[in-house]
């Protein structure tokens, strides 16, 4: 029953959006300067449409109706509400469902909020999306329909996998899907420019919002999944160069190149291409990153269910993309010459990209890398996190000061005056490493450059941002996004440099003693809960240095439905430092194999990356303000 | 005659693309630093060329009876049911590490027939096999 509503909406949305390109082509004939409302009603009634069918999905989860195939491979009636509801997004069909959503709504949403832009240039962005649309919606139907219906009805579904049962992963993929879907409008948008010769000034103005705002969604989704691996996965990190992870990174690296490209063609006119360029490109990576998630190529540390013959549809899709968009960017691509002063914003803002163009390779490099080696040479390699740090972080320190420097030079042309100003911060960042340095623990030479850069970025902000308020111009979001980001990089430098590891094996009483730390294993239990049975370790933490006690009780939870077992960290997170624990059995031997972490400062990676996402909302607002 | 705007060009372009050169030339040699090859214990016998050096990754089965623990150390052996390799691992374990089940270790080796481990890793499903691992379990059957 719900499953036919569900295949007929998603049927004749099918229907719509060819009706849509068909009445939008019907347009370009007509010369007056407005849309025809038919199209805005057709968009409209297909983002409802959309929605419902959304929820009936949602709904099918929530009854538990199994003859759902969706609902059986990743529900059971058990199953808290909650997690019910965040099954619908939380396997490959029912997110897919989700990417048409947004894709959907996104089009519905350009066509209503660009009513002062070229006709002609909004009806070819409609066309595109919807091209986009039509290919998600058949991907759906005939390669992974969350709809399919099994027969006969099974009496219980699968389950949910239990890692995946939590608040942060439950909102992650909505949040990451913002982003990554969120930048097709704008691929959209950079072939209708390119088709209509809408650029400059306007074009900038038309994507500028659309860029920032999946900027921000992308920014906060990568984080949640941070947060979650941090806690869920038991390694006490949050960030492990896995596939998976930097296939989310590198549209942000495209799109952090946008943004301030972006400012360029608005202010400048100038960089056209360059921006188009990076538009199609983001959205690209976005798709490539689903290819390589979804397909299973890569081997990575987090589970997905996974399909080749996925993969193969997405290649297709992808590639018809790639080569779509290229031949029309050829076509219309024309050389100009930029003539740059080299002190000046324009100039600044250029390396920017150079540096984001630079990571995108790095990452996109070590991630594919593994596929090249095992398609040709068939040697089944991984590329770990020293290549990432090895590459990535002597650059940064480079980049931090570009960063500091930067957002102060004027455009057009600017003179050298501030030196000395520079040279006090840059003293005073080396004095406050010096200090941590030498009071607290010394590292590597590499970490000093970090720590002196980082903190050299976050006073220069603090500086400009205190210049700014005395002139009353506000440009509030762009110090908040560079004084986090030295932040982020400061405090997982301290993070890095500051956190002290432990792992050893005991047995329930016995007491280990190490540096300042003496951890006492006091107790173990077993209780029942709603859908799994957890075995609870109580610990004892004396920290000698800090003079701290306190407890901790990590679980080893044993689900039934699927039959897993998952370990849960146990944390007390502080405004300074983190106490982690996780226990794991070894071989159900008496000995529990036990990981005592002390990380500082966790929370304050996780407040920066707030931080740079909110400035990305707040300009969002601000700008959305100054346009009405 | 060249003029200085495009003499001044072509310095520019030539000392970008030789940036760019060595830039790449320099990421891919870390890259190639940073290499983890994934082996069998067969594979490691055959191979003559094997660093002793270079941090790898070997898979195979947690042979039966071999498991050993400590308050330091775990130590068992993997089995590809042909050859195997005795590992000395300090560490946390995966809760699905068990006696006659897949496992995938990361770390260096000491000799043909011992490998020191700093990571064990294993998925999160019982039923998971690392890809490597099917095909080495597809070739003894």
């Amino acid at each position: 029953m719900l499953s036919n509503i569900g295949n007929s909406i998603l049927f004749f949305n099918l229907l719509l959006s060819l009706s849509i390109i068909y009445f939008a082509f019907q347009e370009l004939k007509r010369n007056y300067n407005f849309i025809n409302k038919k199209i805005y009603y057709i968009s409209l009634i297909q983002s409802t449409l959309i929605i419902i069918c959304f929820f009936t999905l949602i709904a099918g989860f929530l009854i538990s109706d199994f003859s759902i195939n969706a609902v059986y491979q990743n529900s059971h009636s058990l199953k808290p509400t909650f997690y019910k509801i965040s099954g619908t997004w939380g396997n490959h069909e029912g997110s897919l469902l989700l990417w048409v959503i947004i894709l959907t709504i996104f089009s519905f949403l350009f066509l209503v909020t660009n009513k002062n832009h070229s006709k002609k240039y909004r009806v070819y962005t409609l066309i595109t999306q919807n091209i986009l649309i039509i290919g998600f919606i058949f991907f759906i139907l005939f390669n992974s329909n969350p709809f399919d219906v099994i027969i006969p009805t099974p009496n219980e579904g699968l389950g949910l996998n239990p890692i995946l049962q939590d608040p942060a992963l439950a909102i992650h993929p909505p949040l990451l899907y913002l982003g990554f879907v969120g930048s097709s409008i704008y691929f959209s948008a950079a072939i209708a420019s390119l088709l209509t010769n809408y650029s400059g000034h306007n074009f900038a103005r038309s994507i500028k919002n659309w860029v920032l705002i999946s900027w921000s969604f992308q920014t906060i989704g990568i984080l949640a999944g941070s947060i979650w691996a941090y806690y869920e996965l038991g390694w006490g990190g949050f960030w492990f160069w896995d596939p998976v992870e930097n296939a989310s990174l590198l549209p942000w690296f495209a799109m952090t190149a946008l943004i301030h490209s972006l400012i360029v063609l608005e202010k400048r006119k100038q960089l056209y291409f360059w921006v188009i360029i990076l538009c199609l490109l983001t959205f690209t990576l976005s798709v490539v990153g689903t290819f390589l998630v979804r397909s299973g190529i890569l081997n990575s540390v987090h589970t997905f269910a996974n399909d080749p013959s996925r993969g193969i549809y997405i290649l297709i899709f992808l590639s018809l993309m790639i080569f779509g968009s290229l031949s029309i960017l050829f076509k219309r691509f024309k050389s100009n010459t930029y003539n740059f002063n080299y002190n000046s914003k324009e100039t600044f803002i250029l390396v920017n990209n150079w540096f984001m163009i630079f990571y995108l390779f790095t990452v996109f490099l070590g991630t594919i890398y593994p596929i090249v080696t095992e398609v040709f040479y068939s040697q089944k390699i991984s590329v770990g996190p020293p290549f990432y740090n090895t590459v990535i972080i002597p650059i940064v320190i480079l980049f931090l000061f570009f960063m500091s420097i930067g957002p102060k030079v004027r455009w057009i042309k600017d003179n050298i005056d501030n030196l000395k100003t520079t040279l006090m911060i840059l003293l005073g960042s080396v004095l406050i490493n010096l200090f941590i340095f030498l009071f607290f623990k010394s590292y590597s030479l590499l970490s000093n450059l970090i720590l002196i850069s980082s903190i050299f970025l976050i006073i220069s902000t603090a500086r400009d941002a205190i210049n700014l308020l005395k002139n009353k111009e506000y440009n509030i979001s762009r110090i908040i996004a560079h004084f986090s980001f030295g932040l982020l990089i400061l405090f997982i430098g301290l993070n890095y440099n500051f956190s002290s590891e432990k792992d050893f094996n005991l047995k329930v009483g016995e007491v280990k003693k190490f540096e300042n730390f003496s951890i006492k294993f006091k107790d173990l239990n077993l209780k029942e809960f709603k859908n799994y049975k957890a075995v609870i370790g109580t610990f004892e933490i004396d920290d000698f240095k800090d003079n701290t006690k306190l407890f901790l009780s990590p679980q080893i939870r044993i689900y039934d439905n699927p039959s897993t077992l998952t370990y849960e960290a146990s944390i007390r997170s502080g405004l300074l430092k983190d106490f982690y624990i996780t226990m794991s059995n070894i071989d159900r031997s008496d000995y529990y194999n036990i990981k005592f972490q002390k990380k500082p400062f966790m929370v304050w990676i996780w407040i920066s990356v707030i931080l740079i996402s909110l400035s990305g909302f707040l300009r969002f607002f601000k700008y959305e303000n100054k346009i009405n | 005659m060249l003029t200085k705007k495009v003499k001044k060009r072509v310095s520019f372009l030539t000392i970008f693309l030789a940036l760019t050169v060595l830039g790449v030339f320099s990421i891919l040699k870390t890259l190639d630093r940073n290499l983890l090859y994934f082996k069998s214990p067969s594979d490691v016998k055959a191979d003559q060329n094997i660093s002793y050096t270079k941090k790898l990754r070997i898979g195979g089965m947690v042979k039966k009876d071999s498991l050993k623990i400590d308050s330091e150390d775990i130590e068992f052996v993997i089995t590809d049911y042909k050859n195997e390799i005795f590992v000395s691992f300090k560490g946390t374990v995966p809760n699905l590490f068990l006696e006659g089940k897949g496992v995938v270790a990361e770390g260096i080796l000491n000799d043909k027939g011992f490998f020191i481990a700093d990571r064990i890793l294993a998925k999160h499903d019982e039923n998971y096999m690392p890809p490597e691992l099917k095909d080495i379990i597809k070739d003894v059957k």
